[in-house]
């Protein structure tokens, strides 16, 4: 279970990225922040995020429309 | 803008021309982006740019010299030719039906953006020259923005490892 969880469906780019980011502040450092979202460009945005800020992207899965991710804070 | 020289924080800085809705995306969805993965971001507004500084937004989209724009409409995708834009209340419904879609399909709007972006220290320079030329002053404009001129901006370009214009 995550320590957070951010509803992102419905919501386009940049939307998802720009939530994840105000929410990890909550979130501590070695703690996660699962995002759920249904835009699919967010697949390769939080990959690319995840690389750039030097948090962790430990799962990234979808199930029919909705995506999921978890991203394990690390800066 | 933080000048440490021990921080590895890359930067972008982006010069604004456009003001109109469609154009208004382009920087203030790659600001806010930047921002949120740890970019330092400056914006240089100049010409029509300057009107998405403005207090109170009212942005529209033309069908004139946008040859490619197509909205979506009655299942398939409606062209509109440039020579529509002369018909009066064209460009009205054509831009009520692009903010009826950026709602509907949970597009931020440029307000919500704009605001994100000095949220999130977005430094935002507005054209002293231009604000002259089409007579605004600061007083006009949002909280946040400073003024500067073309050296500014080359300083900042300097020092920053994106430069967009747009």
């Amino acid at each position: 279970m995550a320590d957070q969880i951010l509803d992102a469906k419905g919501l386009n780019c940049p939307l998802p990225i720009l939530r994840a980011k105000k929410a990890l502040k909550d979130v501590p450092m070695g703690g996660t922040l699962q995002v759920i979202a249904t835009d699919p460009g967010a697949v390769k945005d939080f990959e690319a995020f995840c690389r750039t800020t030097g948090n962790e992207l430990v799962e990234s899965t979808s199930e029919g429309k909705v995506f999921n991710f978890v991203i394990k804070r690390m800066s | 803008m933080a000048n440490d020289p021990g921080r590895n924080t890359k930067r972008l800085s982006m010069i604004v021309t456009k003001g109109s809705l469609d154009w208004a995306y382009p920087p203030f969805i790659l600001a806010t982006t930047a921002a949120a993965m740890g970019l330092e971001v400056s914006m240089f507004f100049t010409f029509y740019g300057l009107t998405l500084l403005k207090k109170k937004l009212d942005l529209t989209v033309t069908t004139l010299g946008n040859p490619a724009m197509a909205m979506p409409m009655f299942g398939m995708h409606i062209g509109m030719p440039n020579l529509m834009s002369a018909i009066p209340g064209v460009d009205a419904a054509a831009s009520a039906m692009m903010k009826n879609l950026i709602k509907k399909k949970g597009v931020a709007s440029i307000e919500e953006l704009r605001d994100m972006a000095l949220e999130s220290d977005v430094e935002m320079v507005a054209c002293q020259m231009t604000m002259d030329l089409f007579e605004y002053t600061l007083d006009d404009m949002i909280e946040g923005p400073v003024l500067g001129g073309a050296a500014t901006f080359i300083e900042t370009a300097t020092k920053s490892d994106i430069n967009l214009f747009i």
